[in-house]
């Protein structure tokens, strides 16, 4: 018996030696190894066999399995690796061709530059406040200081719709009347983003349709080197550290003292380019100290509280901010135009 | 304003500056100076030449051979072609080397055979403005006066050794449009002395008022009215350094006494008038409004139709000038005239502002006038012109000052103190500091025991009415870039967005993250714009501008999808054809005819889909925008407010809209189901007017979105017991909405069922005709334990019986 099983671990060995394919392995593993395979068969003959040579046959048996079924995983493991190898060369793709795209749009840089400062000043602890485009002559001019007839009133030409409603000119009377809704407390700060109508013709730095923000701080005891203090934390907060201010005398009808404000250039640094006009400041906000008459107008003592206020053009500094150079672009909506500021 | 250099030297002595350095200081005091322009545009080597002798070129019939004393030692030679040349004059002559503005280099020539050593020069090849040029120099050379020095610089003769500062004058400094209120603007800057001009005239024994007398009748409208009467005048040029002057400020000459009324008025802001003594009928002077139906023609030689609020100078007769706008041709100067009388008068500004404006009719005059001139000033200007009269017009000036005075303003006494001139700047100024800016100024005043300064404020400067104003100067005089920059101090406040504006932000956000562009679109749109879609305007009518710049922008935007549609008009033009994009903007509504409220300003959220989703790609097909992206934008808002429990859609056929492909927006409020806006496809034949592809579009009320939003997140636990599954399809005839079957089906199942999915609709022959079939698939589970097999068959079973019932619907097998 023993003779038969090593001539069968011959054989086997053998032919798996030749074997080529995991068919034919299979087959194999099925004729030496399987139930009904040439291996069984040989062991059937071993109730014939006597109690010494039983363990000793069976131990034999046992080592010829082994060995077969060592070649045979060898075989299929071998198998295994060359189908996986397979695999992967056909699954093999381009990846330098684009991915699937994520959707992205834009904000409208006008209400970037909104969301921008807004943020900054609601960080300084102001409120944001809004009004109607649409307002009285009264909010729009009177309570600023702005009486019929007065020619600073020829300063903005107006949409009127009736002699006494217009589209508002400025943001200003948001604050007249966030302060009449105050009945009088204080401390007040708020910030009044929105649209403002003049009638101006339509070229690359004017539109007679444009965004302002406009700041108002009432309080018992607020100055002017309150104002100075505030807008420095916000040009550095909005163009970087380095940025400076410089106020230069000037008149508003609803302040006084009334400053124009200067921003070191932001291109250049404040050495002078062609954007600043060799200046090395840009003209961006005017500002002043909130004339009493208007405290009058919003309810307040002006010997009780003081106020500052401040005022900006929203396309101005998009302007810069962004290098355009045709104001226009906000309100037309290229696509080509808008798709540039989609990204952070 | 224009300031020439040289002449504010007249008032104030300032030649240690530069003018770029006057501008400097002038700009940082709170005067901004646009440009600092040199009235010498490149001329050098033109000197005062004197014509000995002119004689006709031999070979050139039009040119002239002149031999010229230059003052160079040698008589020049030079051949002139123009006609006004002539012996005995005194001319500009470009020597050899001379540079001419246009880079011109004078050189020795030959001009048809006859040297030439020089050029004799035009104003206009000087470089002087054409239109500033009296009428006499506007062609041929400029012959000078004949007392002017054989040699002189030209640029001394003709004053254009001179810079002009360009003042770009807010409205409250209209004390600077006049010389003498810059000089007191650059005194206080540096704290220098202002001279004052010579008003001195000799006496006479003619008295003036027994030629004239005057009458103020429009007491409102004229505070004092004064006037001068000057006899035997002489017409002529003014002298030419007066003639300089004006020309810098930008006035052309005209006449010695028209030129005499002009600088004093540039000298002094007064805007002065002088009317032909002998034209003015009755001997008198009459300041009234015009009656109805007078006419006036204007020095401009326009015939002017006079209203009866307008002011009038009258005589006896008839006006005779526009008060404070422009004199009246029936009485100008003259080349005849002798005797003149000399208006210096005090008109209310805004009588001028609107007479100016009714006539369209601006000058000098009502430029001064309409700002209100300085009461102080009306007679110094008056007497400053009849001494220049007498000098320069060889004026016999008669004795007094013929006048009516209704009023005369007094210096405004202001009082601020120390404490809150610091307080209100937040800075720390000692009482000699202020004192010393009040000097400067040249505002008198003392202080008390408590700080407080009592301020007489020359009425120059009628600005300043209060203590604010005060402290603006103080402010500007001690330098802006001095006053420290400090943090708030007081309470804190809590910095936040409202509800509102926290939710157009995240909408911003999250729809600019799905891919679509955010737009702004104007607020005024054209009548027919504004009608498109009725449905979303309410009933509103467009409200009009008085004064629009176009028809396409006349009324305001009732919706913000005419201004969309225009929008991706604008685009596909440029050919940019997918489009997906919204707008946050207002809309206005009103049911008046005629404003007599402010309107209904309404937050709207705008939406356009146009084109293709999703572009053709190496591995996808395009993908045309359809309904169903723009409900999809709809559904994914309404879900991110947490309302979608709220919101259904209906079938809409809003005028405008695609009939079958048009979704009403509703909203549950108190008052029931509310349509809040439109989803759906826009009508075909809008569609085609507007040139564009299929479009989707949507337009929705924030309002209700603002009150309605739920921003509280309640965490449900996770399920802990299997849901069961079950889908059905069934045939239904086409019009019946999958809405209304997911819709019964939850009405039915309860609250055992979790989810109920739409995952297919199929039509097709083998249905017939007018018929479809829905594919739903529904998810059961109950929270608290495992449904058993007989619940659910029999719950389902209930909802597929109520389908069939409800629809008429066959289960499909």
């Amino acid at each position: 018996m023993k003779e038969r099983l090593e001539a069968l671990r011959a054989e086997a060995l053998q032919e798996l030696q030749q074997v080529a394919g995991q068919q034919q392995l299979n087959d194999l593993r099925v004729k030496y190894l399987g139930k009904k395979g040439a291996l069984t068969e040989i062991l059937r003959g071993m109730g014939g066999l006597s109690a010494e040579e039983r363990p000793i046959i069976g131990q034999v048996g046992n080592e010829v399995r082994a060995a077969i079924e060592s070649v045979i995983e060898e075989k299929q493991e071998a198998y295994r690796q060359e189908e996986t190898a397979a695999r992967l060369r056909e699954e093999t793709i381009d990846v330098t061709l684009p991915g699937q795209a994520l959707p992205a749009g834009a904000v409208h840089p006008l209400n970037k530059v909104v969301q921008e400062i807004e943020d900054i000043f609601v960080g300084l602890g102001y409120s944001v406040a809004e009004g109607p485009e649409v307002e009285t002559d009264f909010f729009n001019f009177e309570a600023l200081n702005l009486p019929k007839n007065h020619p600073a009133r020829d300063m903005q030409d107006s949409f009127y719709i009736t002699e006494d409603i217009l589209m508002r000119t400025q943001t200003s009377p948001v604050q007249i009347r966030t302060m009449k809704a105050m009945n009088g407390k204080s401390p007040v700060k708020i910030i009044c983003p929105g649209k403002v109508y003049r009638r101006d013709d339509d070229d690359a730095t004017h539109s007679f349709q444009f965004n302002q923000i406009e700041g108002l701080v009432v309080g018992p005891n607020i100055r002017m080197s309150d104002l100075k203090g505030t807008l420095l934390q916000f040009v550095q907060l909005m163009f970087g550290k380095q940025a400076q201010i410089r106020l230069r005398p000037s008149f508003f009808p609803f302040t006084e003292p009334s400053a124009e404000v200067d921003v070191t250039c932001s291109q250049c640094g404040g050495h002078g380019c062609r954007m600043c006009k060799q200046t090395g400041w840009l003209e961006i906000l005017g500002c002043g100290m909130v004339h009493p008459r208007v405290l009058e107008m919003g309810g307040y003592d002006p010997n009780e509280v003081s106020a500052f206020a401040f005022g900006m053009g929203v396309e101005r500094i998009a302007l810069l901010k962004y290098g355009i150079d045709d104001i226009r672009h906000f309100y037309t909506n290229d696509q080509r135009f808008l798709n540039q500021f989609a990204r952070m | 304003m224009k300031v020439s250099y040289q002449w504010l030297n007249q008032y104030i002595e300032v030649t240690d500056m530069t003018a770029s350095q006057i501008a400097e200081r002038m700009t940082s005091g709170g005067i901004e100076i646009d440009v600092v322009e040199s009235l010498n545009k490149g001329v050098s080597g033109v000197v005062v030449g004197y014509v000995v002798s002119k004689e006709k070129h031999p070979d050139a019939d039009k040119l002239n051979v002149c031999q010229i004393d230059a003052g160079t030692g040698e008589t020049l030679q030079i051949v002139c072609g123009a006609r006004n040349v002539d012996a005995g004059q005194k001319v500009p002559v470009a020597l050899v080397g001379a540079k001419l503005p246009g880079d011109l280099h004078i050189k020795r020539a030959k001009l048809r055979g006859v040297e030439s050593q020089g050029m004799i020069c035009s104003a206009k090849e000087l470089g002087l403005q054409e239109k500033l040029l009296p009428k006499e120099q506007q062609e041929g050379i400029l012959v000078l006066p004949a007392d002017t020095p054989i040699g002189q610089p030209i640029g001394i003769t003709l004053g254009i050794d001179d810079e002009v500062l360009e003042l770009d004058l807010t409205p409250n400094r209209s004390d600077c449009l006049s010389m003498l209120g810059a000089a007191y603007e650059v005194a206080a800057l540096t704290g220098r002395e202002v001279k004052l001009p010579d008003t001195s005239v000799m006496h006479s024994s003619d008295q003036a008022s027994s030629h004239l007398s005057v009458t103020i009748e429009a007491k409102d409208q004229c505070s004092h009215y004064s006037a001068r009467y000057i006899r035997g005048v002489k017409i002529a040029p003014s002298p030419l350094w007066m003639q300089n002057r004006l020309m810098a400020a930008g006035v052309r000459p005209i006449n010695n006494v028209v030129d005499i009324t002009n600088y004093v008025m540039l000298e002094y802001g007064q805007p002065l008038h002088a009317f032909d003594a002998s034209k003015l009928e009755g001997g008198r002077i009459v300041v009234r409004n015009a009656q109805p139906g007078e006419m006036l023609t204007t020095l401009d030689d326009q015939e002017r139709k006079l209203e009866p609020q307008m002011l009038v100078i009258a005589d006896a007769v008839k006006p005779v000038a526009l008060a404070g706008v422009m004199g009246g041709a029936n009485s100008e100067v003259t080349e005849d005239t002798t005797d003149i009388v000399l208006e210096s008068a005090r008109f209310d500004g805004s009588t001028v502002r609107r007479t100016s404006r009714q006539l369209g009719l601006r000058s000098e005059s009502s430029a001064r006038f309409e700002k209100e001139v300085d009461p102080g000033r009306v007679i110094a200007a008056l007497n400053r012109a009849a001494s220049l009269l007498e000098k320069h017009a060889d004026g016999h000036v008669t004795e007094g000052i013929v006048e009516a005075v209704v009023s005369r303003p007094e210096p405004a006494v202001v009082q601020v103190s120390l404490p809150k001139i610091n307080q209100y700047l937040g800075t720390d100024l000692s009482k000699l500091e202020v004192e010393a800016i009040f000097v400067r100024l040249g505002f008198e005043g003392s202080i008390d025991d408590n700080g407080v300064f009592t301020i007489t404020v020359p009425t120059r400067r009628g600005d300043i009415t209060r203590d604010v104003d005060l402290i603006e100067e103080v402010a500007r005089l001690y330098g802006y870039d001095n006053i420290p920059t400090t943090p708030i101090e007081g309470s804190t406040t809590p910095g936040a967005l409202t509800k509102a504006q926290a939710i157009r932000r995240e909408l911003r956000k999250k729809l600019t993250n799905s891919g679509l562009n955010e737009v702004i679109s104007y607020s005024f749109t054209g009548p027919e714009r504004a009608q498109l879609f009725p449905a979303l305007t309410s009933n509103s009518r467009p409200i009009r501008l008085a004064m629009p710049m176009s028809e396409e922008r006349s009324v305001l935007r009732t919706s913000l999808l005419p201004q969309l549609l225009e929008m991706a008009s604008y685009n596909r033009n440029r050919k940019n054809y997918d489009l997906a994009v919204f707008e946050l903007g207002s809309v206005f509504h009103t049911e008046e005819e005629t404003l007599t409220a402010l309107p209904n300003e309404k937050h709207r959220f705008g939406l356009l889909f146009t084109g293709n989703a999703v572009q053709a790609s190496w591995n996808q097909k395009a993908q045309a925008y359809d309904f169903y992206h723009a409900k999809g934008v709809i559904e994914a808002m309404i879900q991110s407010l947490g309302i979608d429990h709220l919101v259904r859609y209906e079938a809409a056929q809003p005028e405008g809209f695609h009939p079958g492909r048009t979704a009403a927006i509703k909203l549950h409020t108190e008052a029931g189901w509310v349509a809040i806006g439109y989803v759906g496809q826009l009508h075909p034949e809008l569609q085609q007017k507007s040139d564009l592809a299929d479009t989707f579009v949507a337009e929705l009320d924030l309002a209700p979105l603002y009150e309605y939003a739920d921003f509280a997140i309640v965490y449900k636990p996770l399920p802990r017991f299997p849901a069961m599954e079950r889908d059905i399809a069934v045939v239904v005839d086409a019009g019946v909405e999958a809405g209304r079957l997911t819709e019964t089906a939850r009405e039915t199942a309860g609250e055992l069922l979790e989810s109920i999915r739409v995952f297919d609709v199929y039509t097709g022959e083998k249905l017939g005709a007018d018929k479809k079939s829905v594919a739903l698939s529904l998810v059961y589970r109950h929270r608290e334990r495992t449904l058993t097999d007989e619940e659910i068959t029999e719950l389902h079973g209930a909802v597929v019986v109520k389908i069939e019932q409800t629809f008429g619907a066959e289960l499909r097998k």
